[in-house]
Order: C-alpha cells, then sequence, then structure tokens
C-alpha cells in the first residue's frame, strides 16, 4: 500500500518540475481520472466505454496527442455520493487535469461543479443532462456523447417522416423518461394516443402492453434503459407484439442488450447517434479493431468513448501536451478536430455535439449476430434545444 | 444476552484511541498535503453519526428499522431545498431539518410501533420507500437526478464550506451525540430501553408505558440521523433520491451489527472499518502478478462480501464488541 | 377501458401473483419454518435464472435449464448450509441479516466473474413462443406455463408440508426442535432440507422468470423487496398466505397501474395525473401492506405456532 502512496507523489513532483521548464523535454505523463459506473445495472455500458477508451490508448502506445497518459479508473456504482468522493480523490489525491468517463446524468449533476470550480477539465462519453446544456455551461465542461434529448428527437422525425399518424408512448416514471418523451413529441406531430408512464423498477409490462394495443396505435414509442429494456423487448415479443405494431426505441436496443435478446429484438427500429456500420474509415477501422481485440461488436457506448479518447488525442496534441495553459486547452477541445467514427462532429456553443442523427433496425449480420443497421438519417447537423440557454461565447 | 453487560464498564483506552485519531487525522492530512483523506473522514463521521442513531434503538432497543435512510434524506433535501431559495444559514437549515423530522417521526414511529418483530421491520422499510418515490416524483427538486446545493450550511463564523471547518463540526456533532447517548443509555431512560429488548412483557407487566419510551428513543433516533444527512448534503453538495434508498437502510444496519450492538463507540467503528475498507480494496497493490491487482479491485465488493460472512460468523459481538470482551471484562 | 380489457387485466393481475408466490414460497417457508431471515434468497433466484441461462445456451432446451436451474440451486442450498446457515440458527436475526447480505455480495460477484456484466440471452421452446387469443386479446403462451408450474408448486408444496411425515418432521421440527431430536430425528438433515428446499423453490423461480426479466447480476434485489412485502402481507410462515397474497398484491398492483391515472385523471389536470399516477402506483403495494398490518399485525394468514 505504501508504494500507491509514493508513486502519485513522485509523479506530482516531477509533473510539476516539467511544467516549470516547459520546452523540448518530453512531457510527464498526463493523468486522466475515468470515473464511470462498473457495477449494478449500468456495469456493461461503463465497461464499453472504458474498453474502448483504452483501445484508443492502446493504439497509440499508450498515449494521447504524443504524450504518455496513466488512466485512473474509479468506479461510481452509479451513486451520485460516490461519485463526488472519486472526483474529489482524482483531484485532490491524483492531481488529475482531466476527467472523462461518466456513465449516469445523476452522477454527471452531482460533480459538475465541484469538477469546474476546481478547473479540471471534464469530458463526459455518455451522460448529457439537459441542465448543463443550458444555464449551467461551463467552458471545461464538455459532452462528447450526446445531449439526452436528442435520441428520442431523432425517432420523432422518424415517425413523422414515415408518416404514422397515432402514436403511444412509454417510459419508466423518472426525469429522464420525461425528458425522452418530450424530446419524442418535439418533432413528432402526429396524434399521441396514450402517455404511460410505468412505476421505476416495474419489471412486468404486460397490463401496460394491454392497454397500448387496446388504443390501437400505428406505433409504439418506448424508452426503457437497463434491465428493464431487456424485459421490455421479451415481454413485447412473446405478446405477439412484433409482428403487429412497429416498436420505435430509444435506449433499449444496443450493442449490450442486443445479444441477450437475439432474434426477440428483430425488426425493432431504434435512434441514436452511431451504429457499427456507419459509412467512414475511422469507424470501419474502430470496429474491426474492437472486435479484433474483445470479441465482441462495440455498442454506442464504446462510440462514444473512443470518440472522447480521439478528442483527447488531438487537443493534448494541439497544446503539445501543456496542459497548464488551460485557455488553450479548452479552445483546443471546443475545435474538435479530430476525425470522429461519426462523421461529422462539432460542439456547439453549450459544449454539447451538433451532429447527425441516425434511424437503425436490429438485423443479423453476415456472421449471424445481432447488429444495427442504419436505414435513414433524419436529423443532420442538429443541435440541441438548450443550446441558447448557455451564456458562453 | 451478554453484550448488554459491555457498556457498565467504560473501557477508555480503545473509545480514546478512536477519538485521538479522528480529532488528529486533518492535522496529518495537511501535513503530509494529502487533503483527500480529511474528506474520508468527514464521511466516516457522518457515517457514525447515523449507525449511532440507529443504534440506539437497534443496539439498545432491539428495534430493527429498515428504514432509517429516511431521514438521512430530509436532512440533506432541507439543505438542498433551502439553499436552492437562497437561504445559508446553517440554524435555519438543521431547525427545518429537525421540524420535520419529529413531525415525520413522531407519525411514523406511532404507526411502525403497533407492529412487532418482521412486521415492523417491513412497515418501516414502506415508509422509507414511500419517501424514496417521493423525493424522485419531485420534479422541481431535480427529482431522480437530485440537486445540486450551491450555498452550503452557514453556523455562525463557521462556513460548512470549508473541508476542515465541516470536519471539525462533524467531530463535534458526533462526539456531542456520543456523550449524550452514553449518559442516555445509563439514565432510567436507557436502562427502561433495554429492560424492553431483554423482556418486554415484564416491563409491561411492571407498569412501564413501553410504548411511550419506544417512540421516544425512534424519534431520538431519526433526529441524530437527520443531523448525519445534513452534514452529508454539505460534504457532497448534493441531495439524491439514492440516499434514502432502501440499500442505505440495510447498510445502516450492518454497520451497527458489524461495529457490536449495544457499544457506544461501536457505530464508529463500524463505519470507520467499513468505509476504510472500501478505500483500501479499490485502491488495492500488493503487486500481484498477471494484473491480480486490478482483478482485486474490480471485484472488491465480493471480497467486502466474504469479510462480512467472515465477521458474522466469527464475531457474536461485532467488531469493536469482541474486541472489548477480549480485553478481559467481567460479566455480570 | 373495455370489458374485455379489463379482464385481461385481471388476468395479467393474477398471473403476475403467481409468479409473486413462486418467488415467494422458498422464503416464507425458511423464514417461517427455520425462523431464518435469509436476505440471499433473491440472489438464490439469480442463480437458479443464470443456471437455467447458462445450460439453455448449451442444450438449447428449456426443460432442461429449468431442471438444471432446480437442481443447481438445491446443491448450492445444501453447501451454503452446511458453510455459512447451519452456523447462525441459534444467532440473532441480526447477525443472520449481516451474514445473508454479505452472501448477496458474494454471489453478485460470482455471477459476474464466471458469466460477465452483460444481461445473458434464454429462449424458450417453439411451442410456447406463440400467443393465445383470450377475448379477443393475444396472450403469450408462456405465462400459462408460468401459472401452470406456480399453480402446481403451490399445490405441491401443501400436500408435503401438510399431508406427509416428512412435512409433518419439518413443522415439529420449528416447533420444538430439540423433542424431535430427542426423539431420534436427525434435525440437522431437517433443516438443510428445507433451506435446500428453500432455494430451490427460488432457483426454479429464476428459470421460469429468466425468459420475461432481464438475466443480469444483481437481478434479485428489486426482487426481494417485493417478495418481502407479500410475505408479511400474508403471514409470515404460511404458504397459503403466501399464496393469497401474492394473487392480492398482484392484482392489485396491476389493476392500480392501470386505473390510477384514468382516475386521477378525472378528478385532476392530467399533468398532475400523469405524474402522481405512477408516483402512487410505485407504493400502492406498500401502502396495501400497511392497512393488512394495521387492521392484521400477524398478516392475512398467520401461522399458528404451539
Amino acid at each position: 500500500m505504501k508504494l500507491e502512496r509514493i508513486r502519485p507523489t513522485v509523479a506530482a513532483a516531477l509533473l510539476s518540475l516539467c511544467l516549470g521548464s516547459a520546452l523540448a523535454q518530453a512531457p510527464a505523463p498526463i493523468r486522466i481520472g475515468f470515473l464511470a459506473t462498473f457495477s449494478g445495472a449500468l456495469a456493461p455500458l461503463g465497461r464499453d466505454q472504458y474498453d474502448a477508451f483504452m483501445l484508443a490508448v492502446e493504439q497509440r502506445g499508450g498515449r494521447l496527442g504524443g504524450v504518455q497518459v496513466q488512466v485512473l479508473k474509479e468506479d461510481d456504482q452509479f451513486k451520485p455520493e460516490v461519485g463526488t468522493q472519486l472526483v474529489q480523490k482524482l483531484i485532490e489525491r491524483d492531481n488529475v487535469p482531466i476527467i472523462t468517463g461518466i456513465t449516469g446524468s445523476n452522477v454527471l449533476m452531482a460533480i459538475a461543479k465541484p469538477i469546474a470550480e476546481k478547473q479540471v477539465f471534464l469530458i463526459s462519453t455518455n451522460a448529457g443532462p439537459s441542465p448543463l446544456a443550458g444555464a449551467q455551461c461551463s467552458p471545461y465542461q464538455f459532452v462528447a456523447s450526446w445531449q439526452a434529448d436528442v435520441i428520442a428527437e431523432v425517432v420523432g422525425k422518424y415517425a413523422a417522416d414515415k408518416g404514422y399518424k397515432r402514436v403511444a408512448l412509454m417510459a419508466p416514471n423518472y426525469q429522464g423518461g420525461k425528458d425522452i418523451l418530450a424530446g419524442f413529441k418535439r418533432l413528432f406531430k402526429g396524434e399521441i394516443v396514450g402517455e404511460i408512464y410505468t412505476p421505476l423498477q416495474q419489471l412486468d409490462f404486460s397490463a401496460e402492453l394491454a392497454q397500448v394495443t387496446a388504443s390501437k396505435p400505428d406505433a409504439l414509442f418506448a424508452f426503457y434503459p437497463g434491465a428493464g429494456g431487456v424485459g421490455f423487448v421479451r415481454q413485447y415479443q412473446q405478446a405477439g407484439l412484433l409482428k403487429t405494431l412497429p416498436l420505435l426505441t430509444t435506449g433499449i436496443i444496443d450493442g449490450t442488450t442486443l445479444p441477450a435478446l437475439r432474434e426477440s429484438a428483430l425488426g425493432i427500429v431504434a435512434g441514436h447517434v452511431w451504429g457499427p456500420d456507419l459509412d467512414n474509415t475511422a469507424n470501419r477501422q474502430f470496429v474491426q479493431a474492437f472486435e479484433a481485440r474483445y470479441d465482441r461488436i462495440p455498442s454506442n457506448f464504446a462510440a462514444q468513448a473512443y470518440d472522447g479518447a480521439l478528442l483527447l488525442d488531438s487537443a493534448i496534441s494541439t497544446v503539445k501536451g501543456n496542459l497548464s495553459d488551460k485557455i488553450a486547452f479548452a479552445a483546443a477541445l471546443k475545435s474538435a478536430d479530430f476525425k470522429s467514427i461519426r462523421g461529422k462532429f462539432q460542439f456547439g456553443r453549450n459544449n454539447f455535439p451538433v451532429q447527425d442523427l441516425f434511424i437503425f433496425e436490429a438485423v443479423k449480420d453476415a456472421k449471424g449476430r445481432m447488429t444495427m443497421k442504419s436505414i435513414a438519417a433524419p436529423l443532420k447537423n442538429h443541435a440541441d434545444m438548450y443550446a441558447a440557454q448557455c451564456l458562453m461565447k | 444476552m451478554a453484550d448488554h453487560d459491555n457498556y457498565t464498564r467504560t473501557r477508555w483506552l480503545a473509545p480514546a484511541f478512536v477519538v485521538a485519531a479522528l480529532a488528529l487525522l486533518p492535522v496529518a492530512a495537511h501535513w503530509t498535503g494529502q487533503t483527500y483523506y480529511q474528506v474520508i473522514g468527514t464521511r466516516i463521521m457522518v457515517f457514525a453519526l447515523a449507525a449511532a442513531g440507529l443504534n440506539l434503538i437497534l443496539g439498545f432497543g432491539a428495534l430493527v428499522s429498515m428504514g432509517h435512510a429516511l431521514y438521512l434524506g430530509v436532512g440533506a433535501y432541507s439543505v438542498a431545498i433551502l439553499s436552492h431559495y437562497g437561504v445559508s444559514s446553517g440554524w435555519i437549515h438543521l431547525a427545518t431539518a429537525l421540524a420535520i423530522s419529529t413531525a415525520c417521526a413522531f407519525v411514523i414511529g406511532a404507526v411502525c410501533l403497533r407492529a412487532t418483530g418482521v412486521a415492523f421491520i417491513m412497515i418501516t422499510l414502506a415508509f422509507a420507500q414511500m419517501f424514496y418515490f417521493l423525493a424522485i416524483g419531485l420534479r422541481a427538486f431535480g427529482g431522480d437526478e437530485g440537486l445540486q446545493i450551491s450555498l452550503r450550511s452557514r453556523f455562525g463564523p463557521l462556513d460548512l464550506s470549508d473541508a476542515t471547518t465541516l470536519y471539525y463540526v462533524a467531530f463535534a456533532v458526533l462526539m456531542l451525540t456520543l456523550v449524550a447517548m452514553h449518559r442516555l443509555v445509563h439514565a432510567r431512560f436507557g436502562l427502561l430501553l433495554r429492560g424492553v429488548k431483554n423482556n418486554e412483557r415484564r416491563m409491561r407487566a411492571l407498569g412501564f408505558p413501553v410504548r411511550r419510551y419506544q417512540l421516544v428513543a425512534y424519534v431520538l433516533s431519526a433526529l441524530v440521523c437527520t443531523m448525519a444527512g445534513l452534514l452529508l448534503a454539505n460534504l457532497t453538495r448534493f441531495a439524491s433520491p439514492s440516499y434514502m434508498a432502501w440499500n442505505v437502510s440495510g447498510e445502516l444496519i450492518v454497520l451497527v451489527i458489524l461495529g457490536g450492538l449495544g457499544t457506544v463507540i461501536g457505530p464508529v467503528v463500524g463505519a470507520g472499518v467499513w468505509i476504510v475498507l472500501e478505500e483500501t480494496l479499490t485502491s488495492f497493490g500488493l503487486g500481484l502478478p498477471n494484473d491480480g491487482d486490478a482483478w482485486m479491485r474490480e471485484h472488491w465488493l465480493g471480497f467486502l462480501g466474504l469479510l462480512i460472512v467472515w465477521v458474522a460468523l466469527s464475531m457474536r459481538s461485532g467488531l469493536y464488541g469482541s474486541l472489548v470482551r477480549r480485553r478481559g471484562g467481567t460479566e455480570r | 377501458m373495455t370489458w374485455a380489457l379489463l379482464a385481461t387485466q385481471l388476468l395479467n393481475g393474477l398471473q403476475l401473483g403467481v409468479l409473486l408466490f413462486l418467488l415467494s414460497a422458498g422464503l416464507t417457508l425458511v423464514l417461517g419454518i427455520m425462523n431464518f431471515v435469509n436476505l440471499a434468497h433473491g440472489s438464490l433466484y439469480m442463480m437458479g435464472a443464470y443456471f437455467a441461462a447458462a445450460l439453455y445456451g448449451r442444450t438449447e432446451s428449456f426443460l432442461l435449464a429449468a431442471i438444471g436451474a432446480l437442481a443447481g440451486t438445491l446443491a448450492l442450498g445444501a453447501t451454503l448450509e452446511r458453510l455459512v446457515i447451519s452456523k447462525l440458527y441459534q444467532r440473532d436475526h441480526l447477525d443472520q441479516v449481516m451474514a445473508t447480505s454479505g452472501l448477496i455480495l458474494v454471489l453478485n460477484e460470482v455471477v459476474r466473474i464466471v458469466w460477465g456484466v452483460s444481461p445473458m440471452f434464454i429462449g424458450l421452446p417453439e411451442a410456447l413462443r406463440k400467443t393465445v387469443t383470450v377475448m379477443g386479446f393475444q396472450y403469450p403462451a408462456y405465462r400459462f406455463l408460468v401459472i401452470a408450474v406456480g399453480l402446481l408448486m403451490g399445490a405441491g408444496l401443501y400436500l408435503l408440508i401438510h399431508r406427509t411425515v416428512v412435512g409433518m418432521l419439518i413443522r415439529a421440527g420449528a416447533s420444538n426442535a430439540p423433542m424431535v431430536s430427542a426423539l431420534g430425528v436427525n434435525i440437522g438433515r431437517i433443516n438443510a432440507l428445507v433451506f435446500a428446499a428453500g432455494a430451490g423453490l427460488a432457483g426454479v423461480a429464476g428459470a421460469m422468470a429468466a425468459p420475461i426479466f432481464s438475466v443480469q447480476p444483481g437481478m434479485g434485489e428489486s426482487v426481494l423487496i417485493q417478495v418481502l412485502v407479500v410475505i408479511v402481507t400474508g403471514g409470515v410462515g404460511s404458504v397459503r398466505g403466501a399464496f393469497y397474497a401474492a394473487l392480492i398484491v398482484g392484482v392489485v398492483d396491476t389493476i392500480g397501474r392501470v386505473l390510477l391515472p384514468s382516475l386521477l385523471g378525472q378528478l385532476f389536470e392530467s399533468s398532475v395525473a400523469q405524474a402522481a399516477g405512477p408516483a402512487l402506483g410505485s407504493i400502492l403495494i406498500y401502502l396495501m401492506m400497511a392497512v393488512v398490518l394495521a387492521v392484521r399485525p400477524k398478516g392475512l394468514f398467520p401461522v399458528k405456532h404451539g
């Protein structure tokens, strides 16, 4: 245990020495705190985020932007109080200049301000709650994934484009669920025949599904993250609804749940920022490398984290490894000058992405595995609707 | 039956050591420049305080409440909501939290105490769940995403936004509570409570108003947990419904049992050991080959579980209780 | 709401109730007869689901998977009983709470190590992937199997406990263990049998629930609370109580969830109803339990101990 304490102190001493004479010498390793959820129901998400991030680091020989990085992995257990404590540990004990990862919005809401106050850079590669996109934006805070509402907005647009007139909605009864359904309704102009919020942690949806079928909609839009989602799809298929009622989703079908669902997910439509078959070189290389390294198809959570690593790679390279000039580093991050695996990527003025959004369908690939196939791109260069409330330049 | 004798003899050495360690921790932390350990110390004291509150009815009164985390939430949300409206006076935070908790605890206690045994446990759990879902439904105050606290409590010159001030305020509150509890369990009230734990029927036959005493004890324990909640909110600068989740109540129970039921300083030991274990197991660095360290860190919860099982099997009076017993106290 | 829909929802409620009974039967047995607080019951349920999913992955047969789950959890229960549980019979309930809480953590990690953190796949036999038309609605055929298994289990348990010699020994052991021991019966073996049976029941519940819900680490915890509510409402230790309480909880929960938003919508404006409905729905079973306990503190069908 003593060794653990000596290394950080030595590293800190080295770092200060180097920063003092920041010239032609090779910069000291940059410590990056990777705070995500590695236990509990969201563990697959955190694991994908970490695996993809480390893949990017490994591909560059343990470096980002040409500088050695030391990634400190911490598990927030999806609890905000644990997250705040770990952030304090990362900042005060380990002196990290950058914290990335962040799986859950509740954790992000708890740690955003303490991190910004200490002038540490926060790059979230999953959570993107609306308050941080609006009035609580900060130059130290970047969300490289998506703002929570947009993945529902794209499905709303798709439903409108597809000509659905009557749609039923289902989501769990919490803030995230309500925001998602609100996002859907923003761009869908038809009739909402039912908006059902199910009690949190409820696992059996037979009653609600019966209710929905009784109202005879053209389609059902549902949002069920985690365990609820897998159960929801299974029950949907067992009720025979997959054949009769199109299911539009977000947050249910992704690389972490498809292996458990297999054929019961066939034909389900989902909206998201990325899919494994997006047609650009960077993405093809990423998917190939990820599959070779980890023997599974990457999920969007992996893709988002990989993009986050590429973002850091470009920014650190721009400032030549010198993170002491925070304004310059913030500008380098904001310029987002890297080849995103999503194709086009830039930051809006609230440091949230402006990106294309896609619609996918769950299909079987050539090897018989379940994957997502892109079938539409309804929103291009789409910004979230909270940017106007952010007062940064 | 035997552990009730532990606290009739005050063994000053072990508790004094714990108190001294806590008192000197910030000094050591500042001296070595590792201020993070001060944060851990504050967290230990917050949960020690909550566990001490629960200990009053659980350890001394044998009332197993699976719903005490709800008072943590009341304390935390009082700070958060008042801060949301611009109130930073710690006295107002405290008064509001205690007032709400007293009212809730009276009602909840009165209802729950009508039941006994497993039914009592379940009803306390039910109330905690109700508060938990209520907090999640409070969209105006963050709902499940929780509420950030911008203005922390100020008690006159003491501003809890300073980490060291917060540490020593928590320390003072914890010490005062423990002393008060020590007095209480040796006073008539405490003896009555322990008498009820031993043989309720006899106490009733002797004419004591058992229910009234239990209710008072319940309310007092709730108030202690509320204070812990207020401190927790100041520590994390956040109030979240997850503070009231049922597994938090469960963890509080484990903390009390771990330390040793029916001892005043047991909860502090329990909280300290638990949190220190959490820290060490997640920062494990023995230098094992083949990424063994990383594997142990990743599965630390499993090792913690094994430890808990082992303590439960081998130590009949919890960690502190066993420690104290081995020091050769006589047992009447 | 049409009559057909209401009837379907009633069926949904009953089905949920039977599933809850499957989950509760094992724990009420252990809690009531052995007076042992086994919080790891949810974890045994999880192990049953995982054994079933793992076996299904190997054999593609749901029947084999379910049988394997039963066998696996029986064995696991017996092992745990010898290693940990038997040392805690004489101890305080709180020590049992602590030990079994530790077991929850250990079993969760074991599952994560062996099968990973992602949800697992399990399928159904071809015949059960269909739907059956009930009153104009499509109802999953598999749910009927769940109902059948649940009813069978209830009947089997009742017969076992009240109509067989083994059951009599178990009940006698619960009333007066030393006496039974003095009469030459190996009480240790009886206890092991009861605990293993409780584990097996949890395992079967896990196997039956696996195709409906998600098989992932920690799936036992959310179930544990509902089970405790059912058991306490029905009366601790009473299998009959657990059965009726489970059905009542299932129906009340389902109908409540479905009717509350529209009921509230009549009284309040829609946004309030929309928010309050599911919130009330979450706490409905707790309210019901509190009401039952206020009127009958020992539950609906308490066991009369000698």
